[in-house]
């Protein structure tokens, strides 16, 4: 990401944009940073009372008791005394920057990219950053079975989508499809009216993509037989291989079923979203061993479908043995109160342990990210979140949201309180890089 | 000051004891007869007490204090928490309108066909049963001013009800507590229909109110030939018009509090702000009007003409000495409805004290709505209204355990 923006100022500067660049040049910050006297909640392995976090660059360094962590000479020391200190959070499912992707030519648009729709300015990142997020998966709505590819990303500073993104080894852009069943997608042709035609479309579909791939697999090394190009068959081809997780959004307990049996039949991977009525399931569930991205909202209803929302579900479904996460789904629930998701299940007898990683590692694990983020653990990305108190308190706040080694998000800074606390303008599109307020650099 | 978080256990010792002394003496125990014992309760009315007592007789609050200068009377029974509050009072909400399946069945919170009909009465519309109002009650809430909801210039009366099932008349506190306007985008139509503006959404309520007060004139006429026939519509307008009810008007905009504001001043007529996102803008002059603002959800979504909300917007109409209370207001999608308790929690962690976010779900919100000689508090001789908590109630990870309604103890889950 630096070495990136440096070569973006270059750019400019040799094309001498009248742009006040002179020196801004970044530069990248070898000097290990040091966090002493917080509370680290590394969520793998035991809490550390009194804890040291060391990073550089974008890495986590070293983290342990102050005895038995080496600070580096010449690292920027932040003293956190009474603070606490977690993993940044991991939103699996969210809809911040307007990542619509699918739209009303019909019900099943696997070549539709969210990547193609993101708004990096939105002001909702800037929430997002101030409710400690730092990897979020923006998808597409739930009008459709399938409503497209998201994308996994990171609230790096952005001035366009692919400053965001999160590439695999090869360098490809990370993210998964988004599916639905139930009422959101059943609505007047040529979507489905009903469920059984729903799952047939779907099915129909994938069949399809078998097919391709069959004639793909056959063609190897015979760019003549090649099947022509194409994109939505080629992002289900993904799937069936298992290299694309599907996301699908599910709340009835039928739904749910239905979804399983997909997967059953076709082998794909998949995180069953909202999952409203999982907790009738919970056995099927956890048997086919599918993870669950939960949804937690104040009140049951509001759609037919959410009649039997419970705050039970995170426990439940914890007790089945299934692995859960929350989400925000914003607009639904805000980013800033992300935490709430959490505390809200361990009020109804989440354990505290399954609450605080469901909103790190777990969502890691959904989003095939757990190598890199999720916990605090050397060698993973620097991406933490400095609290004044319990994670799971209506009255902590977030102080400092750190992304990659980087701060983004600094509670005392004036501007990023308007957006954490909100106010005059704290609903404005804006920057969210380098450069705020019509240009001027931070 | 936060109270101390304790367990359960003690609670739910008591309770079992209950159920076998009720099973035991079940006749001996009439009906809105209840002590709470709390360790710490907090009246609204004075320093909270330690070790506090609560004793409700006939559904009306006997006696308050120290748990030792009282004593239980005979066949009482006696509910044990960590935190006792009065019941909650939502200042603003559409349950019991507006259902939880939200399908055409359960949804009367908003009537399209005209922009003005101030002759809705909510009482006509409310449905006790409503499921969403047990559930709402579970977290403590036994007053909620509700009605019609805002959407257009007038959409209707509110009215003020406990939480309780059975009819809507055993329900009822106030038939009808305010009439409901919106000055905001929610009320404007799509182009070709009317109202499509500001300027033409308060001409049409002006000239309404300008109407309702010909009409009461008339009324008034001493030839009863020269009298118009009733008029719904006009009959309660005309009662906005001499203060016999307020005009409840959401605005959110600062430009829109401000015409809500201006037509206080041209009818002189008592209004509540609702909403009032941009409130913190216009403190001066929301003081000087001596207007009371029923503040939207703190959590409500920041976007449109809510993008430049503040969590902070109630600790900042308290601090000015505007009377300020909290809503669990009106959500069209998911959640279908919002809990107050965690309205004021938010408020809490933004600004406000432990007790001035308490007191704008308790007796600020009485006050507002009028009803402060009766709820609000735990003061002798007022409703036996109590929401009882096994911790901070603001806290995430507390349970409300218990909600007594006049004595009768109407939610034992633990949620």
């Amino acid at each position: 990401m630096l070495s990136s923006l440096t070569r973006t100022s270059r750019f400019r500067w040799l094309f001498g944009v009248a742009f006040a660049l002179c020196g801004a040049a970044v530069v990248a910050d070898d000097r290990a940073h040091v966090f002493v006297g917080a509370k680290i909640l590394p969520i793998e392995g035991d809490d550390i009372p009194l804890g040291v976090l060391v990073i550089r660059g974008k890495k986590i360094l070293a983290l342990g008791s102050s005895e038995s962590v080496k600070i580096p000479v010449n690292a920027v020391r932040h003293n956190v005394e009474g603070r606490t200190i977690m993993p940044g959070l991991i939103c699996t499912h969210s809809h911040v920057g307007g990542p619509w992707a699918g739209d009303s030519a019909g019900p099943l648009q696997p070549g539709v990219r969210s990547l193609d729709s993101i708004n990096v300015r939105d002001s909702g990142f800037r929430r997002a950053l101030a409710g400690g997020l730092t990897t979020l998966n923006l998808m597409s709505g739930s009008g459709h079975l399938i409503g497209g590819r998201t994308i996994y990303v990171k609230l790096r500073p952005a001035e366009v989508v692919e400053d965001f993104v999160i590439r695999d080894d090869e360098g490809a852009v990370m993210g998964g499809l988004k599916m639905a069943n139930g009422t959101n997608s059943m609505k007047g042709a040529p979507f489905p009216g009903t469920r059984g035609k729903s799952a047939a479309l779907v099915r129909q579909k994938l069949i399809q993509a078998e097919e391709y791939r069959r004639k793909l697999l056959k063609s190897a090394g015979n760019p003549a037989a090649r099947p022509a190009r194409d994109l939505g068959l080629e992002t289900l081809v993904e799937v069936l291989e298992g290299r694309r997780v599907v996301h699908h959004h599910t709340h009835r307990h039928d739904d749910i079923m239905t979804v399983l049996r997909l997967a059953n039949e076709f082998k794909f991977r998949v995180v069953l979203h909202h999952v409203s009525e999982g907790w009738k399931v919970a056995k099927q569930i956890a048997a086919a061993g599918v993870p669950c991205s939960v949804i937690l909202v104040d009140s049951p209803g509001g759609k037919l479908e959410a009649i039997d929302m419970i705050y039970q579900t995170g426990r439940i479904l914890e007790e089945a043995g299934a692995l859960v996460s929350f989400h925000t789904d914003d607009y639904i629930t805000d980013s800033r109160l992300f935490l709430r998701s959490p505390a809200l299940a361990v009020r109804a007898g989440m354990s505290r342990e399954g609450a605080l990683k469901s909103v790190t590692l777990a969502g890691a694990q959904m989003l095939d990210l757990a190598d890199r983020v999720g916990s605090l653990k050397p060698g993973k990305d620097a991406d933490f979140i400095i609290l004044d108190g319990d994670p799971l308190s209506v009255y902590t706040k977030v102080l400092e949201t750190w992304v990659e080694g980087r701060r983004r998000f600094d509670r005392s800074d004036p501007e990023d309180r308007l957006f954490a606390v909100g106010g005059y303008g704290g609903g404005r599109d804006g920057a969210t890089g380098d450069y705020c307020c019509l240009g001027e650099r931070k | 000051m936060k109270p101390r978080v304790r367990t359960f256990s003690w609670a739910r010792r008591a309770s079992v004891l209950w159920v076998l002394g009720a099973l035991i003496c079940s006749d001996s125990i009439a009906s809105g007869q209840v002590a709470v014992h709390g360790e710490k309760v907090y009246t609204m009315a004075g320093e909270p007490i330690d070790d506090g007592m609560v004793i409700v007789r006939n559904g009306k609050i006997a006696a308050v204090g120290r748990a030792s200068d009282l004593r239980v009377p005979e066949g009482f029974r006696v509910l044990r928490a960590a935190v006792v509050t009065p019941g909650l009072v939502d200042a603003h909400s559409v349950v019991g309108l507006a259902g939880y399946y939200n399908q055409k069945q359960d949804s009367d919170q908003l009537e399209h066909s005209a922009p003005l009909q101030p002759e809705l009465r909510a009482f006509d519309a409310y449905n006790s049963r409503e499921k969403l109002l047990e559930w709402v009650r579970s977290f403590g809430v036994t007053t909620v001013h509700t009605g019609h909801a805002p959407g257009e210039v007038i959409s209707g009366q509110t009215m003020v009800v406990k939480t309780k099932g059975g009819s809507v008349e055993a329900a009822l506190l106030v038939e009808t507590q305010a009439v409901a306007a919106t000055l905001s985008t929610d009320a404007k139509k799509d182009w070709g229909k009317s109202p499509s503006t500001r300027g033409k959404m308060v001409a049409i309520l002006r000239q309404r109110l300008i109407a309702a007060g010909e009409y009461a004139a008339k009324r008034n006429a001493e030839k009863p030939a020269e009298r118009p026939g009733r008029d719904l519509g006009l009959e309660v307008l005309a009662k906005v018009l001499v203060g016999e009810i307020p005009l409840l008007i959401t605005a959110q905009r600062a430009q829109d509090i401000a015409s809500a504001l201006r037509i206080a001043r041209e009818f002189k007529i008592r209004i509540v702000l609702d909403g009032a996102a941009e409130s913190y803008l216009l403190l001066d002059q929301i003081k000087a009007a001596g207007v009371p603002v029923i503040v939207h959800p703190t959590m409500a979504r920041a976007r449109r003409e809510l993008e430049n909300l503040s969590f902070e917007t109630a600790a900042k109409l308290k601090h000015a000495g505007i009377p300020v209370a909290l809503q669990s207001g009106y959500e069209s999608y998911v959640p279908k409805t919002r809990i107050v308790l965690f309205e004021a929690a938010v408020a809490a962690a933004y600004g406000l004290s432990f007790e001035e976010a308490l007191g704008t779900i308790t007796i600020d919100a009485a006050r507002i709505l009028g009803l402060d000689a009766r709820i609000g508090s735990i003061v002798v001789g007022k409703d036996g209204d109590l929401a009882l908590y096994d911790g901070d109630p603001f806290e995430y990870t507390t349970h409300c355990v218990g909600t007594v309604i006049e004595g009768e103890v109407v939610s034992e889950v633990r949620r």
